[in-house]
Formats: structure tokens, sequence, C-alpha cells
């Protein structure tokens, strides 16, 4: 039986780039194939060919031995192809149904939309896959897994037997990946074949039938979990040897550099989202935060750094008292932050590299003199930056939204690192980030806390704050549920404590 | 990356490598700029173009000349049409521009009156773009700062109440110090009158164009209850207009004793402004937390800018530039203040900033445009007896082809402005 779906030769240029260079791609009949590739590998390119976006300059592309053209979305959905975008494609007012249903509405007579036929099917549709989603629920009110259900869902109802996800478990939390899992588990036992489009290791060997690794717009690698471990992948991704776990030697801790006192914060729906913590970070030490996202991590750092107003308790930084400073009082302390969502907060976009790279120091010397900007200079420092922090970037007068995000990230990254701090505060430092770009973000956070300056880490992957830090705090609903030393800290212990069980064995160190 | 490290400490010791860097990034930044230079200027220019090809179609259709050639026959209509086009952009070119074989002929002459005479649809292009120059910075630096300041209108009539109240009242005083106050007094009312909005904004939230829009209604009212007749500010003559300022408030005139020839210092304000307003955005801290505010307020805060404060600034100095534009009026061409109600200049800008792309530079540019426009309809108008509304109709069509450039790249088959190639390489 020839394979559900074939791919000989795709090739597709862009003006200076070889994006896809003759690419050969099988997936069989209920497989889960993943495509493995750092940003701009070609990934993207080659999945936009298959749903009819771009059309390829060279190849074809067989569906189950047959050799179609897909030129339209629209074809590709003929053909059983069905594709989820990083971003999803909903109308957040619209139900369920509503939303399932547009484009393809069913009607009663005189033109009225018939909501209950639809909403019959997509329920027959959530059972059958398990995918528990009620048709009458309004989008803009589901989480974001429930979310990226609706839309299987809508390519289920168009009977798609082909389910390109990309980059599915980037918007997830660690359960919700699991939920979805267990989803690809269920569509492939029951017929579907499914590309799933990754850069994380760990999810790839968890959930494919085979491996197919990209990097420069070509196939470097085809491969199956059982032949395969991280360390290989990793390789043949970046095209060298990585280092997966964070080098880092032992380090006696030294002053307390960042100290809060029951402090109190409120959350965007005025409920308390920081509920009377009190921790500390000392210099030369990195303590990370973990816990499932949305417990108050966003609000705390928030706070931390100005950026929201503080209820009650203290924070003192550097030995200030910064509870109710501002923003800049914060960062001329000593305060480095690295922000959660860099695009929103931590870059200008349209600003070209160099303008970025002075965003919070734009108004001391020697970038301006009184209020003269002082342009050879901060060319100067951001040719020196751009080369010292590895920034990818055809120049520094590229608009920084043009770089990829991992270059992005290392904008502000040098930015903040580049200048002398005694708190360093990364929040999701390496959020959506391919490998070779955590690697190296990874290695500067430790460079710092070598230097002698306190880190603290908030991030959404516990491997990761399990891997960076010296001792690991877990909040829970605004509340920590426990502060472990890193050494000999085990994911099961941390699950508990992150899932809100009180601990009674976990050592207290703080 | 340690190595990558270890290279970098050599390339911080080695200045030659980094300066050829600096001066490859350089020669870079040139190349794109001119080539930015060349894209920005190329939607305007081509949406002019069109707007004056479609303002020829509206002018004959209307003209009954034209009607009356085709009743002879095709032929004659045909002719008859590029006649009156011919006459009707001929006499408007000469308007704006004068009639070159003229002015050359009264160079050559060096009869005063007869230069005089030839330059003077110049000295009106000048003179009516002064104030739109004023006014478009106004709302483009507004534009900058991510705020839409319809107020510029307002803050014309506040600038102007302030302005020509110390042109007339101030007396005794050299033109050296009075002058400059008189000036100084329009800002300091369009700044006032600019920055209330911008507190509201910063401070509750209060949406800048509902608020702007608002204190425009009162700043007429406030002009009204001023000029009118038995107002406090009223000449006391039966008139409804303010008192002459004082000889020494003038804005020196090129012609100072050619009623007709209007042109005064007030364009060279205008440019020396225009350049002022281009280095305070681009060259200074104060322009940058403009930009920053406007571009990105959230990473603006993260920055730690206060983005109340910077909105302040910028409707403040919006709000100045425009109280400029009615001083410069005031001043240079006026010397008094009528209470009319509209002057039209606070809603050309926002046109004016369109058209000049937000930049000193590009608002330079269209106000000569509009200038022009302005001068030649006049003429058109006198000459080849063609409605001065025609002004507004191309004006209006201009800003159309600019707000919808979809509209001009169709028509000229231009591609979509072209993602960087390595954009393509960055997302892949």
């Amino acid at each position: 039986m020839p394979p559900v779906l074939e791919l000989k030769g795709i090739t597709k240029r862009f003006p200076g780039v070889l994006a896809n260079d003759h690419i050969d791609l099988r997936l069989e009949e209920g497989h889960v194939l993943s495509l493995l590739g750092e940003n701009g590998a070609g990934k993207s390119t080659l999945m936009n060919i298959l749903y009819g976006l771009y059309s390829q300059d060279e190849g074809d592309i067989y569906i189950r031995g047959e050799n179609v053209a897909i030129n339209t979305p629209n074809d590709a959905i003929r053909q059983g192809i069905g594709m989820v975008h990083q971003h999803f494609m909903l109308v957040p007012v619209l139900t369920v149904t509503e939303n399932v249903m547009l484009g393809m509405e069913s009607m009663k007579r005189a033109g009225f939309l018939d909501r209950e036929t639809s909403a019959n099917r997509i329920r027959e549709i959530s059972d059958r896959y398990g995918l528990e989603v009620d048709p009458d629920a309004v989008v803009e009110d589901l989480p974001v897994g429930i979310q990226q259900r609706v839309e299987i869902i809508k390519l289920l109802y168009r009977n798609a037997d082909i389910l390109i996800l990309d980059e599915p478990t980037a918007v997830l939390t660690p359960q919700e990946v699991e939920g979805l899992f267990d989803v690809i588990h269920t569509l492939v036992a029951l017929g579907k074949s499914v590309i799933f489009i990754s850069h994380k290791l760990k999810e790839v060997l968890e959930i494919s039938d085979r491996i197919v690794v990209l990097r420069r717009g070509r196939v470097v690698g085809s491969t199956t979990p059982v032949e395969s471990d991280e360390r290989d992948l990793a390789t043949m991704m970046v095209g060298r040897d990585v280092i997966l776990s964070v080098a880092k030697m032992p380090r006696e801790p030294e002053a307390v550099v960042l100290n809060v006192r029951s402090l109190f914060v409120r959350g965007d729906q005025a409920k308390m989202a920081v509920n009377g913590i009190s921790f500390e970070v000392r210099g030369g030490e990195i303590l990370g935060v973990a816990g499932v996202q949305g417990n108050g991590q966003t609000e705390l750092v928030e706070a931390l750094t100005g950026l929201r107003a503080v209820e009650g308790g203290r924070i003192m930084i550097a030995g200030e008292d910064t509870t109710h400073a501002s923003p800049r009082t914060i960062t001329e302390v000593g305060t480095a932050h690295i922000p959660e969502d860099r695009q929103r907060d931590g870059l200008v976009l349209d600003y070209p590299v160099e303008d970025n790279m002075i965003l919070n120091t734009y108004y001391l010397p020697p970038q301006a003199k009184g209020m003269v900007m002082q342009e050879a200079v901060i060319a100067e420092r951001a040719e020196n930056l751009v080369a010292e922090y590895d920034v990818r970037t055809p120049s520094i007068s590229t608009p920084t939204g043009n770089l990829s995000g991992g270059n992005q990230q290392k904008v502000i990254v040098a930015r903040e690192l580049s200048r002398p701090v005694r708190l360093l505060i990364a929040s999701q430092p390496t959020r959506g980030l391919d490998v070779g770009s955590i690697e190296y973000i990874h290695s500067q956070l430790v460079r710092k806390r070598d230097e002698g300056v306190a880190v603290f880490v908030i991030s959404a992957e516990l491997d990761e704050v399990m891997s960076l830090s010296d001792r690991i705090m877990v909040m829970f609903e605004g509340k920590i549920m426990g502060t472990v030393s890193a050494v000999g800290a085990t994911k099961e212990e941390l699950g508990l404590l992150m899932a809100g069980v009180a601990p009674e064995t976990a050592t207290m160190t703080s | 990356m340690n190595k990558k490290r270890s290279e970098d400490a050599s390339i911080r010791e080695d200045t030659s490598s980094v300066a050829t860097n600096s001066e490859t990034a350089l020669r870079d930044k040139v190349r794109k700029t001119r080539g930015v230079v060349w894209r920005s200027l190329l939607v305007p220019l081509l949406a002019t173009v069109t707007a004056f090809a479609i303002g020829g179609l509206v002018i004959i259709a209307t003209d009954e000349s034209v009607y009356e050639a085709f009743q002879d026959g095709i032929g004659r209509g045909i002719v008859q049409v590029f006649i009156v086009i011919g006459r009707a952009y001929g006499t408007f070119f000469t308007g704006a521009f004068g009639n070159p074989a003229q002015i050359v002929e009264a160079l050559f002459s060096g009869n005063a009156a007869q230069i005089r005479r030839a330059v003077y649809p110049i000295t009106e292009t000048l003179r009516i773009s002064t104030p739109y120059i004023f006014a478009g910075l106004a709302v483009a630096l507004g534009f900058q700062g991510g705020l839409f300041n319809i107020g510029a209108e307002g803050q014309y009539f506040v600038g102007g109440l302030v302005c020509v109240f110390a042109g007339y009242s101030i007396t005794g005083l050299p033109q050296i110090i009075h002058l400059p106050l008189a000036l100084l007094a329009g800002v300091a009312g369009g700044a006032l009158w600019g920055a209330i909005p911008g507190y509201l904004k910063g401070k509750t939230g209060a949406h800048e164009v509902i608020t702007t829009i608002m204190m425009n209604y009162i700043a007429y009212r406030l002009a009204e209850f001023m000029l009118d007749v038995g107002g406090p500010m009223a000449r006391g003559d039966g008139r409804p207009v303010s008192p002459e300022i004082q000889l020494s408030a003038y804005l020196p005139q090129f012609f100072p004793n050619r009623v007709d020839l209007r042109v005064n210092a007030g364009i060279f304000l205008a440019l020396g402004v225009a350049w002022v307003v281009w280095w305070l955005l681009y060259r200074t801290t104060v322009g940058y937390e403009i930009r920053t505010v406007g571009k990105n307020p959230d990473a603006a805060r993260y920055a730690g800018i206060s983005v109340p404060r910077v909105m302040v600034i910028t409707m403040a100095l919006s709000g100045a530039l425009a109280g400029l534009s009615a001083a410069t009026d005031i001043l240079g061409v006026l010397h008094f203040m009528p209470n009319s109600f509209f002057s039209g200049y606070g809603f050309d800008a926002i046109a004016l900033a369109l058209l000049g792309n937000s930049h000193p530079a590009g608002v330079v540019l269209a106000s000569l445009l509009f200038g022009a426009i302005g001068a030649g309809a006049r003429n058109m108008q006198g000459m080849a007896h063609v409605p001065i509304d025609i002004t507004s109709i191309l004006q209006g069509l201009i800003i159309v082809f600019i707000a919808a450039p979809a509209i001009i790249r169709a028509l000229y088959r231009m591609r979509e402005p072209e993602e960087d190639e390595e954009l393509a390489l960055a997302r892949g």
C-alpha cells in the first residue's frame, strides 16, 4: 500500500534563500511523523507548501500514491489535509460550534444557520476522539489547550485524514501537553495520520513513529525514537555537538540581593495573584521558580520590576527599598530584566537593533550627552554587543522584528547583561527558542551567577528550572509551596508541590 | 560558545576590525536609507500625479465648452478637451510657480517691478505653505508619539489669541524683543491647549481623539467670545476682529512696501523649526522617548520611561507647533486675528502629516505641494474659470491615494513592499 502522503524532491527558493532543498518525506497511514528543526530550518515553508499557501518550485506531492497539485488551502482540505497553526485561527467571541461551522455553514431553509446539526456532529467527533469539548462554549472562555482542540475539531469536521500540527506544544502547559499527546494517540489509533512539527526533543521522542530532521532546508536525518536519543537529535538539528545539561560548578552564595517580605500583589481580575510570599535571592546563586503558569509568577515579576503596584509587603533590592519604586529606579539600583513577553515588553520591533540595545540606558552617558544622543557611540556599542553575544543580524540597522525569535532574545540578553547588575530577573528566558539559542542563554545566565549576580529565573519548563537552579521555589495559587535545593530534587517531588500538595518530605532550605 | 567569546575579546582589542565593521555598517545604512527615501517618495508622488489626472477629468466633465464642442463632432470635442486641460493646468502651474519665461526675462531686464510681478506666484506658494508646515509638523509629531492630535485647529485658535494679544497690547518694545515674545505667546497658548488632552490621556486614559475634538469646540467659542463685537479682545469699531498688532511684532517682510507680496520671514522660521523637530525626534533623548512610546508603550514602560509624562510632552509640543502656525499667520500676514470659525489648517494638517509620512522633511514637501495647489487653484479660478473647489478635490484625492496605497500599487502594478530577504532567511 502506498504511503498516505509522500513528498518527492520539494524545492522552494526565496530571493537569496533556498528554503527547501529537494526534500523527500513519507508519512504512513496511522503514524505520527515529526519534523524536527531549528527556527529557519524550513519546516514551516514545507508545511505551507503542503497546505497550499506557497507553491513549490520543484517536486511532487503524492496522496495515497496519486500525484496531486495543491495550489490553495481549499485544495489541501479537499485532499484531506488539515493544519493547526501555531497561532489559532479562531473568532474569540463565537461559540465552538460557530467557529467550526465558519466557512462551511450548514443551512436550514431560508438561509438560517443550522447550529443544532453542527453541534451534534461536533459532539460526536469530540466523543469519538476523546476531545472533551463543549460545542456551546464561547471560545474566549476556553483555556488554550481546549482552543487547540477546537482547531483539531475543525479539521476533523472537514474530514481531514492528514493533520499537520505546527509547534502545537509551544503554547501549552506540561499538563496540557500530556492531554494533547493522548488526543494524538487516539487520532492515529483511529486511522488518522499526523505531522508533528517541533523543536523540542523530548516531545518528539515521546510521540513519534518516525522523526525527520531538517537543517537549512535539507533533510539531514530520518530516524525513529528507538534508534536515537536527545543527544543524537540535537546534534543532527544543530549540526554540531550541543550541551544539553547546563554545565555549572558549585558556588557559595554571597550576601542577600533580593529580599521579599510578605508580598501581596493583585492580578488583573482584582484577585490577589501573589499572596503574602517571602523569599530571598543571594548573589552568586540561581533561584528558579517552578509552577504551572498562572499561579502568580507573572504578577510577581511585574511587581519586582516596578511594572505592577504592590498591595502589601516589602521588596528590597541591593539594600534599597524598591517596594513602590518606578521601573527606572529599579533598573538603576542594578536590576536586569528579561521579560516574559519579549515582543511586547522587551523590544520595539520597528526599531533597528542598535536602538533596542539602549532601550533602558538611552539617557545615560556615554549614549547621551545631556539630551543629545551620541549616534557613533550607540552604533559602536551595538556592533560590539552583536559580536559578543552572537546576535545573527545582517546589520545593526536591521529592524529587530525581522530577526528570528532566538536572535531577538539575544538582543535583550545582550542589553540586560552588558551593564553592571546585581540582580537578574529572567522570565521564561528560552520560551519558543531553538536548541542553540537555549544553550547559549543558559550559559549566559550561569556566567552571571558565577560573577556573583543574584539570578531569579521563572520558567514554565520544569526541566529548565531543574537544570539551571541552585534552589527551586515552587509557586501555587500565589503562595510558595516549598523551596528545595536543586541537588537531589526530583520531578515527582516538584510535581506534587506544583499541584498544590503540601510537602511532607521535601527538604526545606529557606 | 567559549570559542566565540574569546574571538570577541580579540575583536575588542583589534580596534581596526571594529572600525571596518562600523564602516561597512555605515555604507550599508546609507544604501538602505537611499532605498527607503526613494520608496517613501514614490507612492506620494504617484498619488499626486494620479490625483491631478482625475482632477483633470473633473475639470473636463464640468466644462460646458467641452460638451458644446462634442456636439460639433468628436474631433472638435477631443481638441477642446486638450484646450481646456491645457488652459486649466497651465494657469495652475503659472499660478503656483510663475511663468518661467517671464521670470527669466524679468531677471534679465533688472526692472524691480517686473521681477516682483514675475515671482509673485512663488511668493504666494511659499506664503500659503508656511502655516501648513507648522500645522503639519504638529500632527506629525503627535503621530510619532502614537497620539492622533485632531486638535491642531483648536490649538491654532488659542495660540492665535494669546499671540495677537501679546502683539497688540504690549507697546514700546523693540522688534527684537517684541516679535520673539509674540511668537512665544503663540507657542505657549498652543502648548497649553495641547497639553490638556495629553494630561487627560496620560492620567486617565481619555482618548485624545475625543478630547482634542472637544477642546476644538471650546477654542472656537473662546475665540468667538473674545473677538465678537463687544468682546474683550474685539477692536471696538464694530468688526469682530482683534486690534492690529504693533509694528514691532511684525514678522519681517521681504517686500515691506508691497501689500500684495505677503511672503515673510515665517517661511524661514518654518524650515528652521522643521529641522529642529527632526533633530528633536531623531537625535535627542526626548525624541527617543516620544518615538518609543509611539511605537510600543509597553516597552517604553519596561524601559523606565514615564508614559504619561511623555504623552503630555508630545501633546504640548504638538500644540506649540499648531500655535506657531497661527502666530506666523498673524504676525506675518494678517496682522490681526479675525473671528472665523475654521482656519482649516488643523484638519489639512492631518492630511499633510499622512502625506509626509510623519517625517518633518516629508511634511515640508507636502506643505509646499499644498501651498502650490492653493496658489495655483486661485490663479486657475481667475484665469481659466475653474472653480476653486478643485483644490479640495485634488487634496482629497491625494489623501485617498496616500491612505489607500493599495490603489496606487494596483494602478501602477507596483509590487507589495517586499519583505527583506533577511526576513525570509530568519523566518524560514
